[in-house]
């Protein structure tokens, strides 16, 4: 790749900015660089994944070569695109750089994100092997399973819930730590947020070790035992959901820590005046509190509500972990799952991710919204 | 955790001691705050005391017991060599590794040189374009897996269950908030900068290089700390889209709990390997992870 990168340098020695006719020379070296450079980026990609025997079947070195080839790769290609933007006269070129930087970015989206979603509509009206279109009879099949709606349910449940808990408990969190000596509100946040960097799966590990159905070695039970209650099997205690409102605590748990840390920002930036203002007026700190407070950082409380209702509407990790959605915990991210890959009705499975995405929209509404609203 | 002890405008001290009922609360907030990191330690606390127990030990009592009697509790360190040897986590460990370190840094450059295009650059449909991308950050990466299967998978140009496959998907899915984050740190940036490097002179390449790049590392950092926990953490794309050979240590964890009682003593060991590397991550990065979070906290 050292070739290609001294060519340029070499014979165009005198390529400055500025000029404004065309250069045919820079143009076609700009347009051979980039095909050449986009070509050998995809054979070394390609060949990590198809002829691991070429990098002596060693992993490290395979990773390497990719950040390699990532990195060196994009540098090159925007360079060479460069040289052809500027090799344009001087208003088209101006006009086309913008568009040759957003390009690759723009690729990897429409690849990996915009032409799936596409896929999977036009997925969620064909038949299992997506070979022929059914027309709604996909949408007919999920409406009218008990599955679905009961997947629905919970979703709606662990919607419900988990957002606000969280951000209650963050609020709580924030606020007490604040009242700590500098040390233990150190040691407390960092301890609360700790979780955050535990995946779903380590999550459940650790909290089977609570709810384990043995009273000799499950915490939750020898708590209830030595209180005088009876051992239960909690994952599959689903009177009053109570399975369901158990996994959700392994994920206010996790998420605390992430909505402290904004809300602790949010409350330490109310300007110390309006507290001021309110205490001489006669406020007590219930009153400074909810109208005082609360008011100031309602705008962090929002953010933070959205991100976790967002992780809530696609909660699987935990419920596919620890009970693969029996006793009446399953939600629409694992009965997905179970459709494609158990039951192999890809086009039941599309269909549900399409109801998902509906679910998804009046927050990616919302989400646009304020985002222009911030902008204007 | 200074980027959260220490924002702008602080006035903690201050505000305890002008609080009037201030003496009547000072033990309530220890109080809380105690019982809530006992709460939040003490789930973690057992995974680690548990891994350290002999099977025969964690099945009959519980881990607490080893706390309340520590010189006679047994305390073994075989479930760590099983669970590198016998179960191949060693290797599971490696494989997260490759799949995260490559997935964390690929996404970052082709991010960047958009995210300076937003920022920096004139052109119609820029805000439509930027609009578009906040709305793809909330989309479900579900959408992603039928499709993507039969576009990486044998079917198409056959390199699913390759390493490749997973960096390809996590640079996809990972762009979106990767050029929000770092649009939203360039716009931060003096403008006066950029524009006397282009009366200097300097193309747009070279001003990004020299001057908005470097500038843009704190951001950059941002990114890589969550991207790096949210790929090594991440159970489904690992699952889907990787070979049993490259599975992640996360993925076989997930197996090792879908076998009930098998292998029990091994899953507590491993959980805690797994969670060892983005722990300390966690703790060096952390005022980047901090900032990051503030920065772009949502993503689909």
């Amino acid at each position: 790749m050292s070739t290609v990168l001294a060519a340029p340098a070499g014979t165009a020695p005198a390529a400055r900015r500025g000029g404004s006719p065309a250069r045919p020379g820079r143009m076609v070296l700009g347009i051979l660089g980039v095909a050449l450079v986009a070509w050998l980026v995809i054979n070394i990609f390609l060949s990590i994944a198809w002829f691991p025997g070429w990098y002596l079947n060693n992993r490290l070195l395979m990773a390497v070569v990719g950040i390699l080839a990532g990195l060196g790769g994009a540098a090159l290609l925007f360079y060479f695109a460069n040289v052809f933007a500027e090799s344009l006269p001087q208003r088209l070129s101006q006009g086309v750089i913008p568009y040759i930087f957003l390009l690759p970015a723009f690729g990897f989206i429409s690849l990996m994100l915009l032409y799936p979603t596409v896929q999977t509509i036009n997925y969620s009206f064909a038949g299992d092997r997506s070979t022929e279109y059914v027309g709604f009879d996909n949408y007919a099949a999920i409406f009218s399973s008990g599955e679905f709606w009961l997947a629905i349910t919970n979703n709606l449940l662990w919607l419900a819930i988990v957002p606000a808990v969280t951000v209650a408990f963050g609020v709580v969190v924030a606020l007490f730590a604040d009242r700590l000596p500098a040390t233990g509100e150190k040691v407390a946040k960092s301890l609360i947020f700790l979780p955050m960097a535990i995946s779903f799966v380590g999550a459940a590990t650790i909290w089977r070790l609570v709810y384990n159905l043995d009273e000799d070695t499950g915490l939750l039970n020898a708590i209830i035992t030595g209180l005088g209650g009876t051992a239960q099997d909690w994952l599959r205690f689903d009177t009053a959901r109570l399975n369901s409102l158990l996994m959700m605590v392994i994920l206010v748990w996790l998420q605390v820590g992430f909505a402290m840390v904004l809300l602790s920002g949010a409350i330490k930036a109310v300007p110390e005046e309006t507290l001021e203002a309110a205490r001489l007026d006669g406020a007590n700190e219930r009153q400074l509190f909810f109208r005082v407070i609360i008011p100031q950082i309602r705008g962090t409380i929002l953010t933070v509500f959205i991100t976790v209702l967002i992780l809530v509407l696609k909660v699987f990790d935990i419920i596919y972990v620890l009970t693969n959605g029996q006793a009446r915990t399953n939600v629409i991210a694992v009965l997905f799952f179970q459709e494609l890959f158990t039951a192999q009705r890809a086009g039941q499975a599309s269909a549900i991710v399409v109801i998902l995405l509906l679910l998804v929209l009046p927050v990616l509404l919302y989400q646009v919204r304020s985002f222009r609203e911030e902008t204007r | 955790m200074t980027a959260v002890a220490t924002p702008p405008r602080a006035v903690m001290g201050t505000r305890r001691s002008v609080t009037p009922e201030g003496q009547r609360r000072s033990w309530v907030a220890p109080l809380v705050m105690v019982v809530l990191c006992l709460l939040w330690t003490v789930p973690t606390l057992g995974l680690l005391v548990t891994s350290l127990r002999s099977r025969e030990d964690a099945a009959t009592t519980g881990w607490w017991t080893a706390i309340l009697n520590p010189f006679g509790a047994g305390w073994t360190a075989e479930n760590y060599a099983g669970a590198l040897s016998g179960q191949g986590m060693a290797q599971g460990f490696l494989n997260s590794v490759v799949v995260a370190v490559p997935a964390t840094i690929l996404p970052i450059m082709l991010a960047a040189f958009a995210a300076y295009a937003f920022t920096f650059m004139e052109f119609p449909g820029r805000d439509l374009l930027f609009v578009a991308i906040v709305a793809v950050m909330v989309v479900p990466i579900q959408v992603a897996f039928q499709p993507m299967l039969d576009l990486l998978g044998p079917n198409g140009i056959g390199i699913s269950g390759q390493f490749v496959a997973v960096w390809l998907l996590h640079t996809g899915f990972g762009m979106p908030l990767c050029l929000y984050t770092l649009r939203n740190y360039m716009a931060t940036l003096p403008l006066s900068v950029v524009e006397s490097a282009k009366i200097d002179g300097a193309s747009h390449y070279q001003t990004f290089w020299r001057l908005v790049a470097p500038m843009s590392m704190p951001a950059i950092a941002a990114f890589a700390t969550l991207q790096f926990l949210w790929v090594w953490n991440d159970l489904l794309i690992a699952k889907l889209f990787l070979s049993p050979g490259n599975a992640t240590i996360i993925v076989q964890l997930q197996q090792l709990l879908g076998t009930q009682g098998q292998g029990e003593e091994l899953l507590q060991a491993g959980a805690f390997i797994s969670i060892l590397l983005p722990m300390a991550v966690f703790f060096a990065l952390q005022r980047f992870f901090v900032r990051g979070l503030t920065a772009g906290s949502v993503k689909g």
